[in-house]
């Protein structure tokens, strides 16, 4: 987690709210330091084979957690929800959503 | 050099924020509230203000607006009336919340329907609980000055909240009265510059407002609590160090007038205090023990400060401009509240001049006369609304 431990904090580990800044103010992408990839119950599995790289599905991902690379679409599991939403878009059906449960 | 002017309500709240050197206002015009909005718009196209005037579609965006600025480290500033506050109110909380120490004037008006522009603390008391401090003012002087001394209490670094200064439709904000306009240095000095210690900042990037889990979220609202805790010393050491500079005394949190050791003590809120003084010196005169206590700081509500107050009183009339559509009104509640456990003399609540209704000497002395009367009799009713067409006989005659 390179991109949490770069950033100057504000506060690290505050024990009460006498630590805590008067009002909530985040010096790092707080966002990453939340991984919501744990509230996930179905998996988006990418097919690299049948991808063609077209985009579609980071457009379509409200978590911003699938990015297309060379070799085709990658799924950030840390952040991935399971929503579905890049399988239901994909145009080549190159993604399949699988049982989170068979994965843990 | 000050100098004396005539001036409304209204523009008293426009040179006030002149004077604390406001920077950025954005605001949305409504009546009676209107003439703010021209008369800083007018200083700021004339230049003899130095502000960023930002003209918007609805006073949801005024505060909006005003947050975002506040956020930037600007001293803002904004007014707004009845309807236009009830539709901050979402806002009002993101201000506090965000401890924002945006100051604003809210000229009291009836909320519709049946629609109404005149005098009624309805609309401020229905946002009482949005962690405004609130400010009632009784003349036009307090108005100007309670916009300055706000700024000082609210950018405080132990309070960092913002406030709202109160003023009577029309009966203030619309009647001329000599107001002193201080000289800028004079202000200056009393009021340093606004530097939060957290602002946005292109060089150093900050997000605010993010989520608060429950395992905090909490916490954050202690830190709030722990502020509005300091708020009633901080209003009285401000008070104190205004009348040294300025050598006026706005009134603190409550203004005491002739309460030593009365029997009866009158409680009123706003411009209606002005009139009841003259009542209350007229009951002395008659021989009756009776004194006055205007309720200046709504927000926190002056807890402590009643407690020694009310001390050996054997009845406290409670004159309440609002009915907040609950168990009568207000202030009467919130000073039961205060008391509890502490003393038990009998408290009346007089619900008046709703949505303009005239306040007549005579009408309060009936008021107080009734309030005298219930420490041989007892208290009759609990609530009492006053000057109604069923009982206008009696409370005129
Ligand atoms: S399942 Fe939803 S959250 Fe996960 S990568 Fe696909 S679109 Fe994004
Ligand atoms: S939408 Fe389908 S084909 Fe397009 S990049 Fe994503 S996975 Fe590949």
């Amino acid at each position: 987690m390179s991109e949490e431990e770069e950033v100057f904090r504000i506060v690290v580990d505050p024990k009460d709210h006498r630590d805590l800044p008067r009002t909530v103010i985040t010096d790092c992408p707080s966002d990453l330091m939340n991984k919501t990839g744990s509230w996930r119950t179905l998996r988006p599995i990418v097919d690299k084979d049948k991808c063609i790289n077209c985009g579609i599905c980071w457009k379509f991902c409200p978590d911003v957690s699938i990015h297309v690379k060379e070799d085709g679409a990658e799924v950030d599991y840390d952040f991935c929800k399971g929503c579905g939403i890049c399988a239901k878009e994909c145009p080549v059906d190159a993604i399949e959503m699988k049982k989170e449960e068979d994965y843990v | 050099m000050s100098e004396m002017k005539i001036v409304s309500g209204n523009y008293a709240s426009a040179y006030g924020a002149k004077l604390s050197r406001a920077e950025v206002v954005a605001a949305y015009p409504i009546t009676p509230q209107t003439e703010v909005v021209e008369k800083i718009a007018s200083l700021v196209a004339e230049g003899e203000m130095d502000a960023e005037f930002i003209k918007v579609e609805s006073e949801h965006s005024a505060m909006a607006a005003s947050i975002a600025a506040s956020n930037t480290g600007a001293r803002a500033y904004t007014a707004t009336s009845a309807h236009g506050l009830a539709l901050m109110h979402e806002l009002l909380m993101w201000a506090s919340g965000a401890r924002l120490p945006i100051v604003m004037t809210n000229i009291n008006r009836a909320m519709g329907p049946p629609w109404s522009v005149w005098a009624d603390h309805h609309d401020t008391l229905a946002q009482k609980g949005t962690g405004q401090l609130q400010f009632f003012c009784e003349n036009n002087q307090e108005v100007l000055d309670s916009v300055i001394m706000a700024y000082k209490i609210c950018e405080d670094e132990e309070i960092m909240l913002p406030g709202m200064i109160v003023e009577d439709a029309f009966i203030l904000s619309h009647t001329k009265e000599p107001v002193e306009i201080y000289d800028q240095e004079l202000v200056d000095d009393f009021l340093p510059p606004y530097d939060p210690d957290y602002k946005l900042d292109v060089d150093q990037p900050l997000g605010f407002g993010s989520l608060g889990m429950p395992d905090w979220y909490m916490d954050f609202r202690y830190k709030i609590f722990e502020a509005m805790e300091k708020v009633p010393d901080k209003v009285e050491e401000v008070n104190k160090e205004f009348e040294e500079v300025f050598g006026r005394d706005p009134g603190g949190l409550i203004e005491e007038y002739k309460t030593d050791g009365v029997d009866v003590l009158i409680v009123t809120m706003g411009s209606i205090s002005s009139t009841s003084k003259d009542v209350i010196d007229e009951l002395r005169e008659e021989g009756h023990n009776i004194g006055l206590a205007r309720l200046r700081t709504f927000r926190p509500f002056p807890v402590e400060k009643f407690r020694e107050l009310i001390k050996g009183v054997n009845v406290v009339g409670v004159l309440d401009r609002n009915y907040t559509f609950g168990h009568g009104g207000d202030a009467a509640r919130e000073i039961k509240d205060a008391i509890y456990g502490y003393h038990d003399p009998i408290v009346k609540d007089y619900i008046v001049g709703l949505g303009g209704r005239d306040l007549t000497p005579k009408i309060l002395k009936n008021i107080m006369e009734d309030a005298i009367s219930l420490q041989d009799k007892g208290l009759d009713e609990e609530i009492e609304w006053v000057d109604l067409k069923i009982n206008q006989e009696r409370w005129r005659r």
